[in-house]
């Protein structure tokens, strides 16, 4: 592949880089007395020379790949004849497709317009000329990046100074990653949220109490415009997140409770990380569990007694999320009431409390800030969840809160608008990001809720 | 009043007392019953998948009675390498099975008869045939892969009692495959076909192969972007960073992105990598990448935790002799911190390796029936292969989802036992 060859050139380059570097130094300090008259050691000019000369080619190399293929598809099409430009995206995306496919051989010539066949020789060339060019470029960067750095070479250049300067800067760019990532998700979520709300009114969105995003494919249809109200599925979200939470909730926290306040140090060393395996068991794990065992399970039990359950019931995967979440809830937990003062504690039991009295009356209280932190913690993992919902929650939207029923939830929507063949453009795909846009936010607002309740807890016991 | 009447009072927390007590024991009841619970939670899960999955591991096999002769094959007398491969297996098995059991008239029975052999056969046959030319001419007993209903039967997962219309093994099948048995002519083996081929229409010839080998380039993806990036991303935080605006802001966003779900990273896949920057769909590259940005807050805080608990007299007595900050951290600190990091990364590894839900985003989750030769090939990994064959409606694929499920906990449980064993001995020092 071209790409690793560059990249091999580039490495070799470097290395020759640093090799030439060290030498040089050695040379001009054998002019002036020896090795001792040289301000660093002679591999860190060589490193000063090998930086030189990868940062820059490998930037140019990054970015050539980025834009590569759409300079050469405007070209391309640039040539294309007059109608085709007229067309709309989409059409000339497939246009410049049938090329780039009969271009690589994977598709016949008598599918093809005889304007295409000609541009697939313009694509042949445009990728031919390209690569030379990015081999030749790149390696001509590099050389003279660590020709520049060679030349500078004296004994008084503060070569290691230098060498660490630049590598400060590269720390600083790895964590600025995190920042950037961010960035890149609300950027992308949010323009496409936009396109979204351009042909659907965000009011539709907010307060519709329909979603059927599937029948706004074709226009003329009646339910077009009305179909991309949001409610039905937040209430299904909240619907199963809440089963979720009433089942991890207490078996988390009185879990956290028993371990911290009641167990010997051995069972509370062996349980704990048992119940942490909970924790680590894949979410595709428990949609499996969920589907295929729990949610026959519920149908059953309710038709023995008379109730009717739908197969995929918000109840089953709620009760699978839940037992998901339990280890979150009861490592959250047991930190925070670990964290609560001993005087505390020890107050209450020598004016003769019990000790369920000490944790319901004086421990829970004062833990009452952290466990609220916890469990808003828990609540935006419960609503982020996927895989389970996918797996055993329905598809269609329904406004209701009967756990019996089958409900769906924004995660799921999200995963079958974007699985599958997708035209970019339509509401269809758009609707997913505005869904996506709508999960980080929420999910956002819980966490930065949950972390300054838990941070203003802490503080106020230390 | 109290001092008037001390007696008074203490009769009055004694007559509590039994109350309270019973609250007490209570109380301490409600926690047992809790953990119990996340037992037995814990418990059903893992039973339910092993249960379901270890038939999955066997796989049986009929011992049939097949003509090879160049009539039965329609082929010349006489073939070479080239006439051999192309010759009627399919037909070859069929007329075995109606010659086994001659009582079989109309084409609905024909058909049920057939459905007892995997569609697998006939390749198997073929590649024996290739591989030891001398069976061709002559009858020959042979091992033939059974079909996945069939197999089920065998298995004893599907009994007679059910009504004949609820059930996809029918009584004449049942019939026959006991007339099969009685004849020792059926046979149990290990599912090695599990583990070496692709994914398949056919329960009985789908493997995770393909899917372990994609999950492999992903996570190789995963590890050269997330640790490198996360470990100089956590020297930065806990060594360099001043204190000011923008180190918070990158410490918040860190904070932040450890508790965004999954999916939200697909997205960011999605619109970024793959419509922005047009790298390939279903690729691991791009699924490493997207993993990596997801695993990288994990990496991170890890880190920082391992990295700070290194001890200063380490760093000091670096300094002491006159190394730069850039050297001790490198030559000395990172060292020390480095099961601990280690632990940490394992940990983010085994997180990308059980994750799914941003791979659909990406397009990995196509049919894949070949085992991927790169990071830009198209390919799915073992999560998305367990989702996708949870979806099948063939009652063959259950068992095998449970088998795929068992193998990647296994993994996973491979991997967290390294990062325990890593934290075990870094706690030693």
């Amino acid at each position: 592949m071209q790409t690793t060859t560059v990249f091999l050139v580039l490495a070799a380059l470097c290395f020759a880089s640093f090799w030439a570097g060290r030498q040089r130094s050695r040379l001009v300090a054998a002019a002036e007395g020896g090795i001792r008259s040289l301000h660093s050691l002679p591999k860190h000019y060589g490193y000063m020379a090998a930086l030189w000369a990868g940062l820059p080619a490998a930037a140019l190399f990054l970015a050539w790949l980025a834009l590569e293929g759409r300079v050469i598809e405007a070209q391309v099409v640039a040539q294309a004849p007059a109608e085709i430009q007229l067309q709309s995206r989409e059409e000339i995306g497939l246009y410049y497709n049938q090329v780039v496919g009969y271009a690589t051989g994977q598709a016949d010539a008598n599918m093809l317009s005889p304007e295409q066949v000609s541009a697939a020789s313009t694509y042949q060339q445009a990728i031919a000329r390209s690569r030379t060019m990015k081999l030749f470029l790149v390696s001509l960067v590099a050389i003279a990046g660590a020709l520049l750095a060679i030349r500078r070479i004296r004994p008084d250049l503060r070569a290691r100074n230098h060498v660490e300067g630049i590598f400060q800067g590269v720390l600083f760019a790895c964590s600025f990653i995190a920042v950037l990532t961010t960035l890149g998700i609300v950027l992308s979520v949010l323009f496409e949220a936009i396109r979204f709300f351009r042909e659907i009114p965000l009011t539709d969105f907010l307060f519709g109490l329909q979603w059927s995003p599937q029948m706004a494919i074709r226009i003329d249809q009646v339910a077009a415009s009305g179909s991309f109200g949001f409610l039905p599925l937040l209430v299904g979200t909240l619907l199963i997140s809440t089963v979720a939470m009433l089942i991890a909730v207490p078996v988390g926290l009185l879990s956290a409770i028993y371990l911290s306040e009641y167990a010997s140090r051995r069972f509370r060393a062996v349980s704990k990380p048992v119940l942490e395996i909970l924790a680590g068991v894949p979410t595709v794990v428990y949609g499996f569990f969920a589907a295929l065992t729990v949610a026959p399970f519920i149908r059953q039990l309710g038709e023995s007694i008379g109730l009717n359950v739908a197969s995929e019931s918000a109840l089953a995967a709620g009760i699978v999320m839940g037992i998901m979440i339990i280890p979150f809830v009861l490592s959250l937990s047991d930190d925070i009431i670990n964290a609560v003062p001993d005087t505390l504690r020890e107050a209450s039991l020598g004016l003769g409390a019990t000790n369920s009295e000490t944790v319901i009356r004086v421990l829970l209280p004062a833990a009452l800030p952290g466990i609220v932190g916890g469990v808003l913690l828990a609540a935006s993992r419960a609503i982020g969840e996927t895989m389970i919902v996918v797996m055993a929650a329905g598809l269609s939207a329904k406004l209701t809160v009967n756990p019996l029923e089958a409900v769906t939830t924004i995660t799921v929507q999200i995963v079958t608008l974007l699985v599958g063949d997708q035209e970019f453009d339509s509401p269809k795909t758009l609707a997913a990001f505005a869904l996506g846009l709508v999960l980080f936010f929420v999910t956002l607002l819980l966490n930065v809720l949950a972390l300054y309740v838990v941070r203003r807890y802490r503080e106020q016991y230390e | 009043m109290s001092k008037q009447n001390p007696s008074r009072e203490t009769e009055l927390v004694r007559a509590s007392l039994k109350k309270r007590y019973a609250r007490e024991q209570r109380f301490q009841w409600y926690g047992r019953i809790a953990v119990m619970l996340g037992f037995v939670f814990l418990f059903i899960l893992l039973a339910d998948i092993v249960t379901k999955g270890s038939p999955a591991f066997t796989q049986q096999y009929l011992k049939i009675p097949v003509d090879l002769s160049h009539d039965a094959l329609d082929l010349g007398e006489l073939p070479n390498e080239q006439e051999l491969r192309r010759g009627d297996y399919s037909g070859a098995i069929k007329s075995s099975l109606r010659d086994m059991f001659p009582e079989v008239k109309n084409r609905s029975q024909k058909k049920q008869l057939y459905r007892l052999v995997s569609i697998g056969g006939e390749y198997q046959l073929r590649d024996a045939v290739l591989a030891n030319p001398s069976l061709f001419g002559g009858p020959v007993d042979v091992w033939l892969l059974a079909h996945s209903e069939a197999a089920s039967y065998l298995k004893g997962q599907i009994s007679r009692d059910t009504p004949e219309i609820e059930r996809r093994v029918k009584d004449l099948q049942m019939d026959w495959l006991d007339r099969l048995q009685q004849e020792g002519r059926t046979e149990s083996r290990f599912n090695f076909l599990f583990f070496t081929s692709g994914d398949s229409r056919e329960p009985e010839l789908a493997g995770i192969r393909a899917a372990l080998v994609g999950s492999f380039y992903t996570l190789m993806v995963t590890f050269l972007v997330a640790f490198p990036i996360g470990v100089l991303a956590a020297v930065y935080l806990e060594e360099f960073a001043p204190r000011n605006r923008l180190t918070d802001l990158i410490e918040i966003n860190i904070n932040n992105l450890a508790a965004v779900p999954s999916i939200v990273f697909g997205l960011l896949g999605l619109a970024v990598f793959i419509n922005f920057f047009e790298l390939p769909r279903s690729a691991p590259l791009v699924g490493g990448i997207v993993l990596s940005l997801m695993t990288l807050p994990t990496i991170i805080i890890t880190s920082r935790a391992a990295i700070g608990a290194v001890s200063p007299s380490i760093r000091e007595a670096s300094m002491g002799i006159g190394a730069s900050k850039l050297q001790t951290v490198f030559h000395h600190v990172l060292p020390v911190a480095m099961p601990g990091i280690l632990t940490g990364s394992i940990i983010g590894m085994a997180q990308a390796l059980g994750e799914s839900a941003p791979l659909l985003m990406i397009g990995m989750v196509a049919f894949i029936m070949d085992v991927p030769g790169g990071v830009t090939d198209p390919s799915t990994v073992l999560p998305v292969q367990i989702f996708l064959w949870a979806d099948s409606p063939e009652r063959g694929f259950t068992e095998k989802t449970s088998a795929a499920i068992m193998v990647l906990m296994g993994f996973l449980i491979l991997m967290n036992a390294l990062a325990i064993y890593l934290r075990k001995r870094f706690e030693l020092k």
